[in-house]
């Protein structure tokens, strides 16, 4: 039997795990896929591919779909997200010196008291003339909206006491080291890369700001993802059993093997498996410390493209001022995830499929489970760190208004 | 008209420069490396930015167009967006380009193509040397094999260029690739 070619854009992430997996592991072969995968090194790359038909799908920073449906920043393409590739996993990374003035260098510290102290440090920087620089790894990334939602959380106002920029992954420890910037935050496992170099020490995960937040997604043309509905519902099989292979304890040194390797992430295996197994090494020479929330592949219908999710992140882009709030937007940028694609594809499988589309952010303070179709599903707590909760219809209101 | 280049291949960016100047526009930055990057191109103020489409820079660039009070508003571009073979033909050659909003779409045209001859040119230009190195090398393998065999059998050149011959034939493999394996060999056996 002849295999169907799907050409898929990756970043080097261990959060592109599930479709290197789906290809190294045979998944995407058992569901008649030759999937291939091509590496590029920055967003704007995996993007054009995508959009002017050189990839089918991509690996992709969810808001950077969001911003494309809406056209910022180049010609409006609609694009669907019909499965998350993965929740959390990065970290906020400062120079030594600085995170020794607003943690206990070393481990997770309280997000609440780091970012009391954060506040001070930013307030005394700037009224000497030299405001804290951070960097997050794209405009439209959950690492920049996940940042400001702490710093907002904190009275650090990011437009006006902060000057936040944008540093490629593979350039952000280098950034640290020239004093370029005075903190990062980037995915795995550029925290790792910092901190081993001694240039950087982890003062939070962005677990601890949102304890389910979405990251990268499956992002597909939606007139490709439309046309070509049987073999795109392959490929979602395919990027779930990796999943479910991702987090069987017995792989670990296959994964660490896997992703490491030159066309890949061309990484440290140990450092990746330490990511894989949720172990932070918060600083050069400290114990990896375990935190459970860091990074979920799987668990949880991760996988699974709730509505509200974008929601929240189009909530993000008009805080940060970079979309002007309107109703149609707000449906639009809804719509880019696609639970219904989700749930035609994975029924097959028996799995759980959640009832629901949409569910109230930050509102699960104990294991709950939850309506679904087919299956059993208990989703663990997902609050934010300051205790609020996102509520999406009330957001629609709010706009309405 | 201002056009930055920005490349990483010091060599590719002059043969860019090289055909857009031919073509009459003069007016051009050539960039390349991460440092300073940024308030370069600011300063320079272009009004076409083109980019290697791999660059790793394009992400913190875009940033900057987003968020610069001195430029205005370039926005990523392959000419026409209606025009799908024009759009394959940039992205075939590694090319994407930003522009400042407002550009009159035929210039930009003209200048994007000529980028695309360019990178083009250039692609060919590195594999045209690449295998006069491999052609080189391969030529200098079978000189030395030659040698060898006047000394070691004392073949006369004639023959001794048969026998390798005759040897790649029987072996499937490339005149080259026996020379090597006979030097090797006789490396191996310390001359003896």
């Amino acid at each position: 039997m002849s295999l169907d070619i799907v050409r898929f854009g990756f970043l080097p992430l261990v959060d592109a795990a599930l479709p290197i997996l789906a290809r190294e592991m045979g998944f995407a072969e058992e569901e008649g896929i030759d999937l291939n995968l091509l590496r590029d090194f920055s967003w704007a790359t995996v993007q054009d591919r995508l959009l002017y038909g050189h990839s089918d799908a991509a690996h992709m920073l969810a808001p950077l779909a969001i911003a494309t449906t809406l056209g910022l920043g180049r010609p409006a393409v609609p694009l669907s997200v019909p499965f998350v590739l993965g929740l959390n996993g990065n970290a906020i990374t400062f120079r030594p010196e600085m995170a020794a003035k607003i943690t206990t260098v070393g481990g997770p510290g309280d997000i609440t008291a780091i970012g009391a102290k954060l506040k001070a440090l930013a307030a005394e920087a700037k009224a000497n003339g030299k405001p804290l620089r951070l960097s997050v790894v794209h405009r439209y990334s959950s690492h920049n909206y996940m940042l400001r939602y702490w710093l907002i959380g904190n009275g650090i106002d990011p437009n006006a006491d902060v000057e936040i920029v944008t540093v490629a992954p593979p350039f952000a420890a280098d950034a640290l080291a020239a004093g370029e910037v005075d903190g990062i935050c980037v995915g795995a496992p550029w925290n790792s890369v910092a901190v081993e170099r001694g240039v950087g020490v982890v003062v939070a995960t962005t677990s601890q700001i949102w304890r389910r937040g979405v990251e990268k997604a499956l992002v597909m043309k939606t007139e490709l993802m439309e046309q070509e509905s049987e073999l795109s519902n392959r490929l979602i099989r395919a990027l779930y059993r990796a999943g479910i292979a991702f987090i069987d304890p017995a792989n670990i040194e296959q994964i660490g093997r896997i992703l490491s390797k030159l066309e890949y992430l061309d990484g440290s295996a140990a450092a990746i498996k330490r990511v894989v197994q949720d172990r932070v090494l918060f600083a050069q020479g400290a114990e990896p410390q375990h935190i459970p929330d860091f990074m979920f592949q799987h668990r949880e219908a991760a996988n699974f493209p709730w509505v509200s999710q974008a929601a929240w992140l189009y909530a993000q882009m008009v805080q940060a001022g970079h979309v002007q709030p309107n109703a149609a937007d707000y449906a639009t940028a809804q719509a880019v995830f696609r639970p219904d694609v989700y749930r035609v594809a994975l029924g097959p499988l028996g799995v759980p499929l959640p009832g629901a589309s949409a569910k109230l952010e930050g509102s699960i303070a104990d294991p709950l489970g939850v309506g679904t179709t087919q299956g059993r599903l208990i989703l663990g707590a997902d609050g934010f760190f300051d205790g609020q909760n996102f509520d999406p219809e009330l957001y629609k209101m709010l706009l309405t208004d | 008209m201002r056009i930055a280049v920005i490349d990483e291949s010091p060599a590719r960016a002059a043969v860019i420069r090289e055909g857009l100047e031919a073509s009459g526009l003069c007016d051009i930055l050539l960039l390349s490396g991460r440092a300073g990057l940024v308030s370069r191109i600011e300063e320079f103020a272009p009004d076409v930015i083109l980019i290697d489409l791999a660059n790793p820079q394009r992400d913190e660039l875009e940033e900057l167009f987003a968020v610069s009070r001195a430029l205005a508003r370039p926005v990523a571009m392959f000419v026409d967006q209606s025009d799908d073979a024009a759009m394959d033909a940039a992205i075939e050659a590694g090319v994407s380009a930003y522009v400042v909003d407002g550009m009159k779409a035929e210039r930009i045209r003209h200048i994007v193509d000529l980028a695309i001859k360019r990178f083009n040119a250039f692609a060919r230009l590195r594999a045209e040397l690449d295998e006069a190195r491999s052609a080189l090398a391969d030529r200098n393998s079978v000189d030395a094999a030659k040698a060898l065999l006047l000394k070691r059998r004392g073949l006369d050149e004639p023959a001794a260029y048969a026998l390798l011959r005759k040897t790649a034939m029987d072996s499937g493999r490339k005149i080259a690739e026996v020379a090597d394996a006979l030097l090797t060999a006789d490396t191996m056996m310390g001359g003896l």
